[in-house]
This record gives C-alpha cells, sequence and structure tokens, in this order.
C-alpha cells in the first residue's frame, strides 16, 4: 500500500487502540461503582436520589445524538452538504442539551447535600458519570473545531477522515452511556 | 414498481433502523423497571440482557463492526479483547469484593459462627 | 496557604541529614551538567538533536540514559535500607529514622519499577523494534517523542519530591487508608501519585505506538510468523499495556480525587473500601510485571540463537507461549492479596491459573536450552548474561510457584521471602535481560562495541551479588522476619541481614563495573569500532544496516520472505544495491512540541501537588492548545530525494 494509505491506516488504528484503553478506564470505573453503590454513609441511595424519566430523556437525546452523527458521517462521504450541516448541527446541538441536562443534574445533587465527598456510592456516581460528561465536553469542543474547519475549507479527503474518527469517538461514548443508564439509574432506581 | 434506493438512502435506512431498535431497547428497560414488571435479580437479568443487545445494535450498525470488506479485522479482534479483558476485570473483581466483603464484614460472633458451620462442611 | 503558592512553604525543606545530603547533591549535580554543556557549547546541538528529535533511536537513547542514572539512584536507596537492617538487630544502631526508611523503601520500589524498568524497555523498544521489522521509525514518532517527556515529566518529579516536601510513605502501591488525607496530608503521596499518573500516559500512549508499529509498519513480505521473536514479545507486551494501564489511570485517579476533593473511594470512612484499591490496582500491577519481563525473554530468544549460532527452536511454541502468557496474566492478579479474607474458592482460583502461567514461561526455557543444544556457543557478554538469567530467574520462578499455594503463602505473604522472589524474578529476569539487550544492540546505535570483558565481569558481580543479597532473605522470610522492617528483636537474623548488606555491596560493584563498561569503552571507541554494521554475524534485520544505523534506518526498503531473513541472505551471498533501487524518503520532522507537552505536564503535577491552582489550570489549558496546535500542522513530514540517500549509504557502507 502507498504512502498515504498507511498513514491513513496506522491513524485509525491507533485511535482505535486509545478508544479500547478508554473502554478499561470506564471498566475500572464502573467495577469501583458497582461495588460502593451500597456504600451510602447513612445517605439516600439511587432510588430516592434518581428520576429515571429525566434520565430516560437524556439518554433519548444522546442516542438521537449519536444516530445523527452516522447520518452526517454518510452526508459527507456522498458529498450531501446540506444535509451535513444540518445532521451534524443537530448532533452537537442535542450533545450540549444533554451536557446542560447533566450538569443541572449534578448541580441539583450538590446543593441538596448529595455531593461527592458525601459517600463511597456518591464518589463513584460523580466520578463514573462524570467521566462521561468530561469526554462529551471534549466531544463537543472537538467537533465545533472540526464543524469551524468544514465550513471554511469544504469537504476534503483529510477532513472526512477526521470527522470518521470524531464519529467512532461519539458512537462510543453513547455505547458506555448504555451501560450508564442500565447500571447506574435503572437498576439504581429499581 | 419497486424503486431502487440509492446506497446513502438504502445506508441511511440501516442507521434508522438500528437507531428505532436501541430506542425501543431503551424504553423497554424503562418500562420494566418504573411499571416495576421485574423483580430483583431477574430484573438485573432483564436490564443487562436489553444493554447487551443494544450494544451488539450499536456496535454492529453506528461503529460498523461488521464483517463486510471494508471492515478491518483488527477491529473486531481488538474490539472482543478488550471486551473480553473487561469482563474479566468487572465479574472477577465484584466475585472477589463480594467474598471480600461478606468474609470480611461480619461482626466476630457471626464471624465465629460461620467458620465453625464451614468447619462442619470439611472445610 | 496562600492563592498564589498553594501550600507551598519553607517548611516543606529537609530536615534529616541524609535527605539533605540528597537534596544539595542533586542540584549540584545538575549545575555541574549545566556548566559542562555551557563550556562545551553543545546547548544548541542538544536542543537541535536532542530534545525536539523524534527519531526513535535516539529517543531511545534518552529513555536508557534516564534510566541508568534512576539505577543509580534506586541502587543508592538499596544500600542505605540493607545498611540499616543490617545495624538494625537487638544492641544495634537505627542509622535514620522510621520515617525516612519507608520513604527510602518507596521510593527505591517506585523508581526500580517505573523508571528503570520501564525506561529500560521503552529504550529497547525505541531501539531494535524498528530496526528488526525493517521501518523507519515508529508508527507515531510526534507520541513517541511526547511519551518520553511524560516520562521524564514523571522522573523529575519524583526527585524533586527529595527537596521540596519529601516523598511518598506508602510503599510503591500507595495502599490506602495510609495514602489517604487522613493519616498523610502532607505532599509526599501527592508527588507519588502524580508522577506515576504522567508518567503512566506516556507509557500507555507508547504502548499504543508499538502495538501500530508493529502491526502497520512492517517490511513487505514480513508476515506475522516471520517476525523475530523479540517483536513478537514486544507485540504481546503492548496489548498487556493497553490493557492495563487504564487500571491504574483509574486507581490512581480516583486515590487523587479523595486526597484533592475529599471524595471517598478508599477512606476508611464515608463507606470508602480500602480493598477495592487492593484488587483494582493489582488489576494492573500483575500485568506490569509480564509487561516487564516479556521483552527481556524476547531478547533471549535473540540473544541466544545469535551466540549459539543456531537458528532459535520452536518458534511456533514460543509464539504460542507469549500469547498464552499474554492471556494468562489478566487472570492471576488476586495471587497478590491471598491473604486480604476473600475465602478458599477465589484463592483456590486465583492459585491454580498461577500454576498454570508456569507452564508456558516453562516451555520457553526449554527452548533456550534446545537452542544451544549442538550450537556452537559464543561466549560474549551477552550470552553470559542469559546464563546468569537461566540460573536466577529460575530459582525465581519456582518461589513463585510456590506461593501460589494460597495455604503457603498465608505463612510467607509480605515476608521477606516475598522480597526475595519478586527480586529474584525482576533482577535475573528484567534486568538481566534488559542490560543483554542493551550489550548486543549498543553497536548498532553508536557504532563501537561495549567492551566485552567488562561486561562479563559486570554480571559475575552481579549475580554472586545477588545470590549474597537476595538467598538469604528466603531464609529469613521462612524465620518470620517481615518486609519493609528497620528494627528487629531476634539476634539470629543478623547475620542473613549482614550477608545481604555485603552482598548489595557485591551489585554496587556489578553497576560499577556497568558503568565503567560504558565510560571505557566510550574512550576506546576507536579500537571498538563496528566496521561492518553486523559485529555477532546475526540473524535479523537490523545488522543488515550500518553502525550507526543512519537517520532513516534502511536505505532501501527490506523485502522479506523467511524467519532469520538476514541470515539466509548472508548464507545465499549478499548483492550489492543498484542505483534505481534507491527512492525518496519521508522522514518526520523534528518537532519541539512533545518537550513542550511534557514540561508542561510537569508543571501541572507540581501545582496539583502543591495546590496551587491557577497554576494547574494554565498548564493543563497549556497541554490541550499544544496538542490541537499539532493536530493542526499539516506538514509534518520532510523528504530527502533517493540521490542522497544513495550518497549517504555508500559512504556508510565504504
Amino acid at each position: 500500500m502507498n504512502d498515504v494509505e498507511l498513514k491513513r491506516d496506522k491513524v485509525q488504528l491507533g485511535f482505535w487502540l486509545y478508544i479500547m484503553t478508554d473502554c478499561m478506564l470506564f471498566a475500572s470505573l464502573f467495577a469501583t461503582y458497582m461495588i460502593l453503590r451500597g456504600a451510602t454513609n447513612g445517605g439516600p441511595g439511587g432510588d430516592e436520589l434518581f428520576s429515571l424519566t429525566f434520565v430516560l430523556v437524556e439518554t433519548v437525546i444522546l442516542l438521537t445524538s449519536s444516530y445523527l452523527c452516522g447520518i452526517a458521517n454518510l452526508a459527507l462521504r456522498h458529498g450531501k452538504r446540506k444535509e451535513f450541516f444540518a445532521t451534524f448541527g443537530l448532533t452537537i446541538a442535542l450533545g450540549i442539551a444533554f451536557l446542560a441536562m447533566e450538569l443541572t443534574e449534578f448541580s441539583h445533587l450538590i446543593s441538596e447535600g448529595h455531593g461527592p465527598a458525601t459517600s463511597a456510592f456518591l464518589s463513584a456516581f460523580f466520578t463514573l458519570v462524570g467521566l462521561h460528561g468530561a469526554h462529551i465536553a471534549v466531544g463537543i469542543l472537538w467537533a465545533l473545531v472540526l464543524a469551524w474547519a468544514l465550513y471554511r475549507q469544504g469537504s476534503n479527503e483529510d477532513l472526512q477522515r477526521k470527522f470518521g474518527l470524531f464519529s467512532i469517538y461519539w458512537h462510543f461514548l453513547d455505547v458506555v452511556w448504555i451501560f450508564i443508564f442500565t447500571i447506574v439509574f435503572a437498576l439504581g432506581v429499581a | 414498481m419497486k424503486k431502487v434506493l440509492s446506497a446513502y438512502k438504502q445506508e441511511r435506512s440501516r442507521y434508522t433502523y438500528a437507531y428505532l431498535l436501541a430506542a425501543g431497547l431503551t424504553f423497554a428497560a424503562y418500562a420494566l423497571v418504573v411499571g416495576k414488571l421485574l423483580e430483583g435479580t431477574t430484573l438485573a437479568a432483564a436490564l443487562l440482557g436489553a444493554a447487551a443487545l443494544q450494544l451488539y445494535v450499536q456496535s454492529r450498525y453506528f461503529l460498523h463492526l461488521d464483517d463486510k470488506k471494508e471492515t478491518p479485522r483488527w477491529r473486531l479482534v481488538s474490539y472482543m479483547f478488550t471486551w473480553l479483558t473487561l469482563l474479566i476485570v468487572v465479574v472477577g473483581s465484584l466475585w472477589i469484593m463480594s467474598n471480600l466483603n461478606y468474609n470480611m464484614m461480619m461482626s466476630p460472633n457471626d464471624m465465629t459462627k460461620y467458620m465453625l458451620e464451614q468447619n462442619g462442611k470439611g472445610f | 496557604m496562600s492563592a498564589l503558592l498553594g501550600r507551598l512553604d519553607w517548611s516543606y525543606l529537609p530536615s534529616d541529614p541524609v535527605t539533605i545530603g540528597a537534596a544539595i547533591g542533586m542540584p549540584l549535580a545538575l549545575l555541574f551538567i549545566v556548566a559542562a554543556v555551557t563550556y562545551y557549547k553543545k546547548w544548541k546541538y542538544l536542543w537541535k538533536e536532542w530534545i525536539i528529535t523524534t527519531d526513535a533511536k535516539k529517543i531511545g537513547v534518552m529513555y536508557g540514559i534516564v534510566a541508568i542514572v534512576m539505577l543509580l539512584r534506586g541502587g543508592a536507596d538499596a544500600l542505605m535500607l540493607r545498611a540499616a537492617t543490617a545495624l538494625g538487630g537487638p544492641g544495634g544502631t537505627q542509622l535514620f529514622d522510621t520515617d525516612t526508611f519507608q520513604q527510602v523503601f518507596t521510593a527505591h520500589g517506585t523508581i526500580m519499577i517505573f523508571f528503570v524498568g520501564m525506561g529500560l524497555m521503552f529504550a529497547l523498544f525505541n531501539i531494535a523494534v524498528p530496526l528488526m521489522i525493517g521501518a523507519r521509525d515508529v508508527a507515531f514518532p510526534f507520541l513517541n517523542s511526547m511519551s518520553f517527556w511524560l516520562f521524564f515529566a514523571g522522573m523529575i518529579l519524583v526527585n524533586a519530591a527529595l527537596i521540596f516536601g519529601g516523598f511518598s510513605n506508602g510503599g510503591w502501591l500507595g495502599y490506602p487508608p495510609l495514602t489517604e488525607l487522613q493519616y498523610n496530608p502532607g505532599p509526599g503521596v501527592d508527588y507519588w501519585i502524580w508522577s506515576l499518573q504522567i508518567a503512566g500516559i506516556g507509557s500507555l500512549l507508547s504502548g499504543v505506538n508499538f502495538f501500530a508499529t508493529i502491526i502497520k509498519c512492517r517490511a513487505k513480505g514480513m508476515n506475522l510468523m516471520k517476525m523475530p521473536i523479540f517483536v513478537w514479545s514486544v507485540l504481546v507486551t503492548t496489548v498487556l499495556i493497553m490493557i492495563s494501564f487504564p487500571m491504574l489511570t483509574a486507581s490512581l485517579g480516583m486515590l487523587s480525587l479523595d486526597r484533592l476533593a475529599g471524595m471517598h473511594f478508599f477512606t476508611s470512612d464515608g463507606g470508602g473500601n480500602p480493598m477495592m484499591y487492593i484488587n483494582l490496582i493489582w488489576a494492573w500491577g500483575h500485568p506490569e510485571v509480564y509487561i516487564l519481563v516479556m521483552p527481556a525473554f524476547g531478547i533471549f530468544s535473540e540473544v541466544v540463537a545469535t551466540f549459539a549460532k543456531k537458528r532459535l527452536f520452536g518458534y511456533k511454541t514460543m509464539v504460542i507461549a507469549l500469547i498464552a502468557i499474554m492471556f494468562l496474566s489478566f487472570v492471576v492478579w488476586q495471587h497478590h492479596f491471598f491473604t486480604m479474607g476473600a475465602g478458599a474458592n477465589v484463592n483456590a482460583f486465583f492459585g491454580i491459573m498461577t500454576m498454570v502461567i508456569a507452564i508456558p514461561t516453562g516451555v520457553k526455557l526449554f527452548n533456550w536450552i534446545f537452542t544451544m543444544y549442538k550450537g556452537r556457543i559464543d561466549f560474549k557478554a551477552p550470552m553470559v548474561w542469559f546464563m546468569c538469567f537461566a540460573l536466577t530467574f529460575t530459582i525465581g520462578g519456582v518461589t513463585g510457584v510456590l506461593m501460589s499455594i494460597p495455604a503457603i503463602d498465608f505463612q510467607v505473604h509480605n515476608s521477606m521471602f516475598l522480597v526475595a522472589h519478586f527480586h529474584n524474578v525482576i533482577i535475573g529476569g528484567v534486568l538481566f535481560g534488559y542490560i543483554a539487550g542493551l550489550t548486543y544492540w549498543f553497536p548498532k546505535i553508536f557504532g563501537f562495541r561495549l567492551h566485552d570483558g567488562l561486561g562479563r565481569w559486570s554480571s559475575y558481580f552481579w549475580v554472586v551479588g545477588f545470590m549474597l543479597a537476595f538467598l538469604p532473605l528466603y531464609a529469613l522470610g521462612l524465620m518470620g522476619a517481615v518486609r519493609r522492617l528497620d528494627h528487629y528483636d531476634d539476634p539470629a537474623w543478623i547475620p542473613f541481614f549482614v550477608v545481604s548488606a555485603v552482598g548489595v555491596i557485591v551489585i554496587g560493584i556489578g553497576v560499577a563495573l556497568f558503568v565503567l563498561q560504558i565510560v571505557y569503552s566510550v574512550w576506546k571507541r576507536k579500537t571498538l569500532k563496528d566496521t561492518t554494521g553486523d559485529p555477532w554475524d546475526g540473524r535479523t534485520l537490523e545488522w543488515s544496516v550500518p553502525s550507526p544505523a543512519p537517520h532513516y534506518n534502511f536505505a532501501i526498503d527490506p523485502v522479506v520472505s523467511r524467519i532469520d531473513e538476514w541470515w539466509y541472505q548472508k548464507q545465499d551471498g549478499l548483492q550489492a544495491p543498484r542505483a534505481e533501487d534507491y527512492k525518496d524518503i519521508a522522514v518526520t520532522k523534528n518537532t519541539p512540541l512533545g518537550f513542550m507537552i511534557g514540561m508542561a505536564a510537569f508543571v501541572l503535577g507540581g501545582a496539583l501537588i502543591w495546590h496551587i491552582w491557577w497554576l494547574a489550570i494554565i498548564s493543563f489549558i497549556a497541554i490541550v492548545l499544544f496538542a490541537i496546535a499539532r493536530t493542526m500542522d499539516d506538514f509534518t513530514e520532510h523528504t530527502i530525494a533517493a540521490k542522497d540517500v544513495m550518497r549517504m549509504d555508500m559512504e556508510a557502507r565504504s
């Protein structure tokens, strides 16, 4: 294979490997959460603190964002400029909405005296969900930089590749969220 | 007359199909909890089952981990290997820690009783 | 406590004579080096050729230099520890206070594992892997530079602790609740956390880098089953690095959140569970020791085949053994805490898995021995190091299998028996292997061999010193001596501790000879010159390029069709390259961004340790901006024209 293909291949492999290491990082925090979820230090547990309806809305927002990102990727590859900016714009907007909802939930919990320093359960909760949120924030930043580059330069192969990497990252964050939704919230409320 | 969809529209409908499936699984999980349709370990198993299914849907359709020609083989292999070690670490940790919690967090009276019981079983 | 300087304060300067000595000595040594570089007017050279380099070979040399310097520091710690225990019996004297003792053994372990072990490992990866697979560099040269400077930042933090604040006293793994705020509010534990966290990110990225390199950058025709076994061992090691280091990041991260944000992951109150830390960090820690030893196994596969002048016995089973060890190293970690109370079922499972992992290791040892059988053995230093390894590591390995039986482990856990075991396998396996590798590949990088006699003598002192220093510890462990003990009442232990202290001195002579070997060889480099590029009559591709290897490694991309390709090419008769074989070569440009990110990471670490929040935020933003700047740079390579390549190649070969 020629040099350009090799470079593209290497970067894709390298980025995918980084995503795998991120999986292990989240796995460590999941294991810790599952073990510490009962350690509420006398305070309320997930069943009292979480609203599953609120989380359902968050989940649908993030899932839709991930879906639209996939469509945007398709549109970019097929040269559909209008569809691309529409779906990508919505991807970013929904990501911001998700983050806003999450920050609202966090500040609500903290103001009620259920901050991360209160108990082991809350430390684990805030760190696991917070790390995911931090990843979303980084993703939004990355998406904005990409959107600006695509708007200024138009589509080219280099930017298409970079967008491909972004969409892997964004889909992966929704995969992690499946388990946060299930293990932290659904099982926490039940 | 059947309309032949362009490659773009075909792929887009696959994404939509996967999206609706994933959303459906999410709502199902929600309903199970809020509707109190199941309890205890059965509920946990059902929820984890729904999660596993959604993982499959999202991995295959969003992350393109399928057996098509364009998908590089190392992606699937590294993904499966990561999941394998992830499960070993998570399940292993849960096994170890629940064992530890049981053994280490009992009161001294309970501990004596437990040890005598185990002794009786021939350990 | 102020907003500008956090909790930085003059009271954190050292107060005991030992630490004061180090705190003065280190900056003096640094000053001396700075003066020397200035006197010889080498700043521009240092910057241009080394600090901003993206060349893997140079990055490897820098890793090696840092690792060897840290070996001296860790070795000095060892001397102090054994001097203290030799004098620590009844009627003896307390050489220095217990708190210092605890800092010394913590520093010793931390430095040896993270900065000597990992440092030498990455040195050897960088020096040998691209050359062995016929590549010009690693897959991501910039990432490589950044990884090194992150490692360097961690190293500075560990040493800075000596001057300001003191190091952790919590052991090399920092078990809570001792390392929590309640018992350790000072900066020592934070130094430990952040130097490892920063260096750990560097290691993780290098793992990704070398895996991608081996998968994507091999020469044409070199499919996986034609790679040298060292490359296989690196591949398997990088898998371990990628899977396990995030668990270290998570453990250290959660501990730092406990300390910085008052959280309760591992505290003794608030519902925290210190046992979870031990579980998680050993889930990293066990793969870590295989990360350290498997490249050493790989080095021996190359060394034994080369110096026995015989093809490695059982290539396929060597590969299978490496893969088996890789899988198994993920299912044994609980054996590090058999005594923590998990119960018989759990202990039995992990005990059996631990026994099983000895099997593929044994297969490898037998294969090396079978390689030697009916070979024509040339006892150069690397081969002598192998013999030392075979003797030493085997003892350590079997004591490991002994401890894999939980009932026995209950007697010897955390005793000197354990200390003897792990030093046995790390020194016998990892250290002897890495020294053999350094000696073996030294001429390829520097253009001259290391003096062989001094190398062999170093190995003799190392192996005899090792026996004297550590075999008594097995006995001590069985007699009831626990680890991390600075004074004791049983007079029967004294002779053992004294012999051990003598052993450390003998090892010290071995280290001195090793350093002398390097210094002497540099002095006599003209007589030790490697004129052919193939000083050992080697078997693998790196020996087909001139020594020192040119910046671009291979003038012409090699094509491979079998295992030990270079060896068989020599048998078939070498052909001179033709003018039309030379093509333009693209090489990655040097860049200061890796260095800048590393330095910003050092500042970030220091700011977090001393609670200087504004500085932490600024340095974090700086790192992000530097990284973004790099990703936006589209002109990261420059081309060497084919005719220049041909000219340089002809010059090197004449």
